[in-house]
């Protein structure tokens, strides 16, 4: 996975697998200060444009056929829309907001993403892991806050037989703690390797026997990657809506 | 990765590629010093997005969806409307059918009634007028018929009285009047 | 010498990204055939389906954070 180069003298195989994930400004060069706008802050920034674009603009007629544009807007509202009701009930319907936030913009960003030299801020632990850490410690405050010390229930698995409760209580406290994790690194490192992998093949594609396979093997990776960009923001959303399923009701 | 072409300069590379990248580790995921940045827009661009969702679109999609939903539940029931009426129509229509032929059935039985009234009636006269008339015509036959008869027996006697003259004998009237009322009464 | 003893650790975490394949085959495996079963069911299970994937996935992605943590950390 390193950055490996072979030099062009060798045989031509240059791999760069991890360059597409640099965070370089945007304007110029130089050092990345917090303020700096990057490749990432572009990419991100076409990300709410898209989101904007899709929810906003193609609402903005707000006809009862609705358009193409407005068909989309609808099927991604019905889309969460129905997963928070499933999941959370009625009473997680006050949160549907924050969740879409974050499904419109993951889904937006990795698709953005898959553009050919385009940067994927989703790929990066830094951002899945604020978001992954924004929604375990919104759940743990939301659960305390709702239950009180009956959210500790979660913990103390009440079904099971009583010697092993504590034992679950250890087990389920580490899950619980280790859901964060879980959550932003499924995510990033989900997208990465997939743009990796295509990276890789790319490199391959100088041999000119192997080409023809190479350019073969892209496609296919890039379809998966299409799916494998969608389902991951669906399981980051559905995730999401399981955890805040737990704050609302820490029952069993 | 690495072919067999590779293997040899490989560490070489490796160690070159680290020296170049001598500041930041070998994933540029866990190069740390751009995390700040990151985080710094990634909170900008969800805060943004929370209150595109949040301010216009969401609400906007509700309102349009539940509006679908009020639209479609409206015609729904308007169609039921329309429909109960057109049934409502049917049933006037068949009633005033049904209501027309039995007035149909009345007038032509009234029509019948008075026809046959009518030709009672003139059958009626007619029968008394034919009765009239074959009582004229009896009482005129009878009244030739004793005509007839009175001219009979008088011929019948004057006939009697010249033949018994001829004959040479007396012919007493009384006689032969009442010889030729038994005959003819035979 | 360490670094490379890393790397092995490194190659031999990521056989634990395999293990988690095996665990999501089996979710999604067990789910086709009970979806096959009782296909009017199966739709309203497959939340269920991606919330299975993605725990068994999780224990993958710990293997996966060994490597990394042994390629890029140690």
């Amino acid at each position: 996975m390193a950055t490996e180069t072979n030099g062009a003298e060798e045989g031509g195989l240059v791999f760069h697998p991890m360059d597409q994930f640099e965070v370089q400004p945007f304007f110029g060069d130089g050092a990345v200060a917090w303020y700096t706008i990057t490749n990432s802050t572009f990419w991100m920034a076409l990300a709410v444009l898209a989101t904007f674009v899709i929810l906003v603009l193609g609402s903005s007629k707000r006809s009862i056929i609705p358009t193409r544009m407005q068909s989309v807007a609808e099927l991604a509202y019905g889309f969460v829309y129905k997963m928070v009701e499933d999941i959370c009930g009625k009473e997680g319907l006050k949160y549907f907001p924050y969740i879409m936030t974050l499904f419109m913009f993951i889904v937006c960003a990795n698709f953005l993403g898959l553009i050919p030299t385009a940067f994927t801020p989703t790929s990066h632990f830094a951002v899945t892991v604020v978001m992954a850490m924004a929604v375990f410690l919104t759940v743990t405050i939301l659960g305390f806050v709702k239950n009180g010390t009956a959210f500790l229930g979660l913990f103390w698995v009440a079904s099971a037989p009583l010697a092993l409760r504590p034992i679950l209580a250890i087990i389920e406290l580490i899950s619980y703690f280790v859901r964060p994790v879980s959550h932003s690194i499924r995510l990033a490192g989900n997208v990465m390797a997939g743009h990796a992998v295509i990276k890789v093949f790319a490199g391959f594609a100088a041999i000119t026997i192997i080409s023809p396979v190479s350019v073969v093997a892209i496609t296919a990776m890039y379809g998966l990657e299409v799916l494998v960009s969608f389902i991951q923001a669906y399981v980051f959303t559905i995730l999401t809506c399981v955890y805040l399923k737990d704050a609302l009701h820490p029952g069993h | 990765m690495a072919t067999e072409t590779q293997s040899d300069g490989l560490a070489d590379a490796i160690g070159v590629d680290l020296a170049e990248h001598a500041s930041t580790p070998g994933m540029p995921q866990l190069d740390f010093s751009t995390w700040g940045n990151q985080i710094f827009w990634l909170i900008l661009a969800l805060i943004a997005t929370y209150f595109i969702l949040s301010r216009v679109a969401l609400p906007r999609i509700g309102a349009v969806l539940a509006e679908r939903q009020g639209t479609i539940t409206n015609d729904i029931a308007a169609a039921e409307d329309l429909k109960a009426k057109a049934v409502e129509a049917e049933a006037a229509y068949d009633k005033a059918l049904v209501d027309a032929r039995a007035e149909a059935q009345n007038i032509v039985a009234q029509a019948k009634a008075d026809i046959q009234a009518d030709l009672d009636v003139a059958i009626s006269k007619a029968d008394a007028e034919i009765a009239v008339k074959a009582a004229e015509s009896e009482k005129a036959i009878s009244d030739i018929r004793a005509s007839a008869v009175e001219n009979v027996k008088v011929v019948a006697k004057d006939t009697a009285k010249e033949i018994i003259a001829a004959m040479g004998g007396k012919a007493d009237a009384k006689t032969v009047t009442a010889a030729v009322t038994a005959r003819m009464k035979g | 010498m360490e670094g490379e003893l890393a790397h092995i650790g490194a190659g031999l975490a990521a056989i634990g990204s395999g293990a988690a394949a095996i665990g999501v085959g089996n979710v999604a495996g067990n789910f086709l055939s009970g979806a096959l079963r009782n296909p009017s069911a199966a739709a309203g299970q497959t939340a269920t389906l991606f919330i299975g994937i993605a725990f068994a996935e999780a224990l993958g992605i710990f293997a996966f954070l060994v490597a990394l943590l042994l390629m890029f950390a140690v």
